[in-house]
């Protein structure tokens, strides 16, 4: 998992709605990416609706939510719907998880990324990082909140 | 702005909506929309000792659930806030707004001040402490059961 201090690597990859998002576009405010293993996976699914309740919350304090994934933004956009969220949602698709590799978040051999939480601050440092004991359990929100304090 | 970083679990307190007494007391963040929550519901509830029920609702999971927690928090106003959650766990297949209506006449609500009372700030606030207090306890699905 990639550490607090360190530069965080610039991305460019495709949104729900097949828009190319790249994380410089943020630089000035601070980005929390949520690399998560699946659209539709159950834990997944309970992750980001939890978020989605406090993402007001998480704005409020000038950071921009991204969750990232290996799924393509077809799946995105399906799985956005079927939640009915508005976190904007990144497509690591190919090369596969090469973002999620870049920010040691990538599971090799399984092929998706680990739950892992990145904040990014104003400059393009990483902040902060959280990694999930195991892709079948999130963070609560308050871990999120602890690290904005 | 609510601070959402991480918190003990608050004490039951007069503000809390308690079923029962003594006994080793459960506090029980629950969604009003989550059939885990209703299934696990009977078993709690039949459980003697003292029960807080705490709001969790979770609106992407269970677009309802906002709606549901109202309505029980507008029938505590009422003095039936069990009566309510009881009715709407047992009973998951009718939850739209007339449903809600049918629910309260049942219980023998005034149904103009509930119908208020449900749509009012204070009632969206109120259940908003509780997911707010669950949120800093680390809550992330429902039903969570704290001693």
């Amino acid at each position: 998992m990639i550490t607090a201090g360190t530069p965080a690597p610039d991305f460019t990859l495709r949104d729900q709605d097949g828009e190319e998002v790249s994380l410089t576009d943020f630089k000035g405010g601070k980005v929390l990416l949520v690399f998560y293993p699946f659209d539709f996976s159950p834990v997944c699914s309970d992750q980001l609706s939890l978020y989605q309740e406090v993402k007001p919350e998480i704005e409020a304090k000038g950071v921009t939510v991204l969750g990232v994934s290996v799924d393509s933004p077809y799946a995105h956009k399906a799985f956005q719907e079927k939640l009915g969220i508005d976190t904007a949602l990144l497509s690591d698709f190919e090369p596969k998880g090469a973002v999620a590799a870049a920010y040691g978040s990538y599971l090799d051999g399984l092929g998706f990324a680990n739950r892992t939480l990145v904040l990014v601050d104003e400059e393009g440092t990483v902040a902060w990082a959280h990694e999930s004991p195991s892709p079948g359990e999130f963070p609560g929100a308050n871990v999120i909140f602890d690290a904005l304090a | 702005m609510a601070d959402l970083s991480s918190a003990p679990v608050p004490p039951v307190g007069p503000e809390d909506h308690v079923r029962g007494e003594g006994g080793e007391g459960l506090i029980v963040y629950a969604d009003l929309g989550c059939p885990h929550c209703a299934a696990a519901w009977t078993e709690i509830a039949a459980r003697p000792g003292l029960i807080a029920f705490r709001h969790f609702p979770v609106a992407s999971k269970h677009p309802r659930s906002p709606a549901l927690h109202a309505a029980a928090e507008a029938a505590a106003a009422q003095g039936e806030f069990f009566a309510m959650v009881d009715s709407l766990y047992a009973d998951r297949g009718h939850v739209d707004d007339p449903h809600l209506w049918e629910r309260a006449e049942r219980l023998g609500l005034d149904l103009e001040r509930f119908e208020r009372d449900r749509r009012s700030p204070e009632v969206a606030a109120r259940v908003r402490r509780d997911f707010k207090s669950g949120i800093r306890a680390g809550v992330t699905s429902t039903p969570a059961v704290f001693p």
